[in-house]
């Protein structure tokens, strides 16, 4: 039996980066909020203080911040001619779980995509002429001018340290001069770098490229954000991706936005509650809410005037695949749109082994890094390259783990004596020239239900269907050969190369960059959501979320995952609430 | 549209003012509502020790997997090995504890073998995966060298865990693969987690590679430039210096 609460004007399903935005924002313009999350509530004095939170066994290797797979994972294979298995542990990818989702144990890189990555369709098309067949990318239908305030405005909740490279048009030295033009500085001044990111500037200037400090969410200063809220100076205790900061020195929904939110007698959060479906109206052109089960087991149904989808993309996109709405992409016909275009990032990058030097990789936080952008975007000319996009080149220091980053070089054995010995000498004296290569959409790529596994609640699993592209190989094929240059430049005893080839292997870890299956665009019949992030389907329900993207930038998510959530809680306040429909006719 | 408030009709329903409650086995925990960051005294989430007491190994199973952790590190004049760390000691309560019993894995079936990209398909959780494969290596080395892994040389004892490693041996009903893999990414963590999880006693792996630890803040050294680093290690328990009179 189903309990039937009374109606709130929003419901939100999750409470990462997006259900905290679209939260504040909403209860700030006095709408009725409720935010159901699926994890527990966490915090930073009880759930990751500096006593305990810098547990490497426990955080990342017993999965402690994530979601866990017992609860529900994901099917995968390489392609449609195999059975798809589930992930029976996370491997690639991390999704988070709780209060806060993701945003708690990102690393904190917080990049703003290039306009020319918001129209990679048209842009490219325009200057390269027609793209293959199989390459579904498409244009956002949303531009860089229309979300640089959003972009301004999230740099300043979080406290971005960094160097501006394009303030409103004019080129700032120091800065990233390939950028989109900004409207403010970022907020503090960038991090202290460390001995590898010198060595990397001086090999990258060496070259003629044009280092910049990686925009950081680790803070270089005490900072107060617009809604007063502090955060502290990082301490480079090298525990954050996979980690909480127990020093209140990352951002993140809990230490930028939550304790504002928690104030406003229209919020209310109930944490331990999964949606299981969005219902929708018996003319099937609204959302009327969702259906959540709690812990005891029991089902609620909870009325909406408006309902966001705020999960995590992966998660997104089964919720609506198990609601029915809108058209299952079908990779046979190219016909349909929910899953497709499902997107990942693909990295590479040569390690640098010192004979004389310490690179310390102990000192470290996680968005401390220089970076180049040469190579990025339409950064540069692809003519007769074969490819289309790009992506950064940086060296971080962001730990020294031991179980985790232990490099040997190559040839070394994988355990025994002389592995031991080699994990010894080399432990404190290398360092990783990184490329994160941008992914475009391809027909055979993406995500419906799997025919065979169910999750505890009997629901389908999401079936990933995800091989690197020949646009994919072709990218790391002539970035990495960029990347070992820098690498050589640093001044280490030798470069190890790791290049990025064959199929993708869903364990070793890569990144929590998983985008696409919920796309926008300026089409229905390509696309889930329009520009504003609202259903082509029922004009009640918006989605948040790197499921937007209709292929991935070669940059992190986050920046540009909130951009769009800002964006389109603006739309809600400004335009839906006075006249609720289709924000855009099709 | 109009946005009229329901809070009222809302709060009168969801149990009045007692929303920082624990979780209620109706709602499920029920926060904000204007009370602002909840507070709850006892409801940290320390630091999780692994079982202290339970054990799964039995005294044989126990003896071979040590031998198998020294193979894997082992102790020589560089420095100690997975010995010296009690890494068994740690593989033992993590196989008794939620890890073993794969009890946050996705563990349902239809199992099936799975291309090299699918990851861990073995339908036994870790702990179960130790047992039959334990036994079967034992059976492999009595067919062959008459007597347990336990009793054969170092060398042939690194023949043999080369050979499972590069799936040139394979065993009865379990794979001798997917124990390898497991067993040596679980005797990394035993050599390098935390000393509260049972390994890398005293501390002695991050010592070996000087690793500080778990210290809290690193500032003071962030322009190093290059120089070496002398700090000894801490564990989230502290280090013994701090419990000494000197």
């Amino acid at each position: 039996m189903t309990n039937h609460l009374p109606k709130v004007d929003v419901v939100l399903v999750g409470f990462g980066w997006t259900g905290a935005i679209y939260a504040e924002k909403l209860t700030a313009a006095g709408m009725e909020v409720l935010a159901l999350e699926r994890g527990p509530w966490r915090d930073t004095p009880k759930d990751f203080a500096t006593t305990f939170a810098q547990d490497e066994l426990r955080y990342y290797w017993r999965h402690g911040m994530f979601q866990e797979t017992s609860q529900s994972t994901v099917t995968f294979r390489n392609n449609g001619a195999q059975t798809a298995l589930p992930m029976r542990h996370w491997g690639s990818f991390l999704p988070g779980n709780g209060v806060g989702g993701s945003g708690v144990h990102w690393n904190g890189q917080t990049y703003r995509f290039l306009p020319s990555d918001f129209v990679a369709k048209s842009h490219n098309a325009e200057r390269y002429g027609p793209l293959p067949e199989d390459m579904t990318i498409q244009d956002y239908g949303v531009t860089y001018e229309e979300l640089e305030p959003h972009f301004d405005y999230f740099e300043k909740i979080c406290g971005i340290c960094g160097t501006a490279g394009n303030l409103r048009g004019d080129i700032q030295k120091g800065g990233n001069p390939f950028e989109g033009p900004r409207s403010d500085e970022y907020p503090n001044p960038p991090m202290e770098m460390t001995f590898s990111q010198d060595r990397f500037e001086a090999a990258a200037r060496e070259m003629g490229l044009n280092p910049f400090p990686v925009p950081s969410a680790n803070m270089s200063r005490a900072y107060v954000n617009p809604l007063g809220l502090q955060l502290a100076p990082c301490t480079y205790c090298g525990f954050c991706e996979k980690y909480g900061c127990g020093n209140y020195a990352k951002s993140s929904p809990q230490t930028t936005i939550i304790p504002v939110l928690m104030q406003r007698p229209n919020f209310t959060l109930r944490t331990d509650s999964e949606v299981l479906s969005v219902e929708k109206s018996a003319d099937g052109t609204r959302a009327t809410g969702v259906t959540y089960v709690d812990t005891s087991g029991e089902r609620f149904f909870q009325p909406a005037e408006v309902v966001v989808l705020c999960a995590y993309p992966l998660e997104n996109t089964r919720l609506m695949l198990l609601s029915e709405i809108g058209t299952p992409y079908d990779p046979q016909t190219g016909e349909g749109v929910v899953g497709k275009n499902y997107c990942y990032q693909v990295m590479s990058g040569a390690t640098v082994f010192f004979d004389e030097e310490y690179t310390n990789g102990f000192v470290g936080a996680g968005a401390l890094g220089m970076a180049v952008d040469e190579y990025n975007g339409d950064n540069f000319d692809h003519s007769g390259l074969g490819f289309i996009g790009g992506g950064y080149i940086a060296c971080y220091t962001t730990n020294a783990r031991p179980i985790e980053s232990h490099p040997v070089p190559d040839g070394v054995p994988g355990w025994g004596s002389e592995w031991k010995q080699s994990v010894r000498a080399n432990f404190l004296k290398t360092t990783t020239v990184g490329v994160h290569g941008a992914s475009m959409a391809h027909r055979s790529n993406y995500l419906d239900l799997d025919p065979t596994y169910t999750d505890r609640h009997g629901r389908p699993l999401l079936r990933m269907t995800y091989d690197f592209t020949l646009n994919d190989r072709r990218l790391t094929a002539h970035i990495t050969p960029v990347a070992e240059e820098i690498a050589r430049g640093m001044g280490g005893r030798e470069v190890n190369v790791a290049e990025r080839k064959g199929s993708y292997d869903s364990m070793p870890y890569q990144t929590t960059h998983n985008t696409g299956g919920t796309i926008m665009g300026n089409d229905p019949q390509t696309s889930v959501c329009n520009r504003y992030c609202q259903s082509w389907d029922l004009h009640n329900l918006f989605v948040a979320g790197a499921g937007l993207f209709p292929q991935n930038a070669g940059y992190n998510p986050t920046g540009t995952v909130a951009a769009l959530a800002y964006w389109t809680v603006a739309a809600i306040i400004d335009q839906y609430m006075a006249d609720p429909g289709s924000l855009v006719q099709a | 549209m109009s946005f009229p408030t329901r809070r009222k009709i809302l709060k009168s329903l969801l149990l009045g003012g007692s929303a920082m409650a624990a979780p209620s086995a109706v709602f499920g925990a029920l926060y904000g509502r204007g009370e602002g960051m909840p507070w709850e005294p006892m409801k940290g989430q320390p630091p999780y020790y692994g079982t202290q007491e339970d054990n799964f190994f039995t005294a044989e199973e126990r003896a071979t997997t040590a031998v198998i952790c020294a193979r894997l590190i082992p102790s020589d004049e560089d420095g100690p090995g997975a010995t010296e760390a009690d890494v068994i000691s740690f593989l033992d309560r993590q196989m008794a504890g939620f890890y073993g019993r794969g009890q946050h894995w996705y563990m349902e079936g239809p199992f099936a073998e799975g291309t090299a990209t699918q990851g861990y398909q073995s339908e036994h959780p870790p702990a179960q995966l130790y047992r039959y494969a334990l036994a079967e290596l034992d059976n492999y080395c009595r067919d062959r060298h008459d007597a347990a892994f336990a009793g054969l040389s170092e060398a042939q004892q690194d023949e043999i865990l080369k050979g499972m490693d590069e799936e040139e041996i394979t065993f009865e009903g379990v794979s001798a693969k997917a124990f390898f893999d497991l067993i040596l990414k679980n005797t990394i963590e035993g050599y390098f987690a935390d000393p509260i999880y049972g390994g890398n006693r005293d501390m002695v792996a991050w010592q070996y590679v000087r690793f500080p630890g778990t210290r809290y803040d690193y500032r003071d050294f962030v322009k190093h430039n290059g120089a070496r680093i002398d700090l000894p290690p801490v564990s989230l328990m502290g280090r013994p210096g701090w419990n000494s009179l000197e």
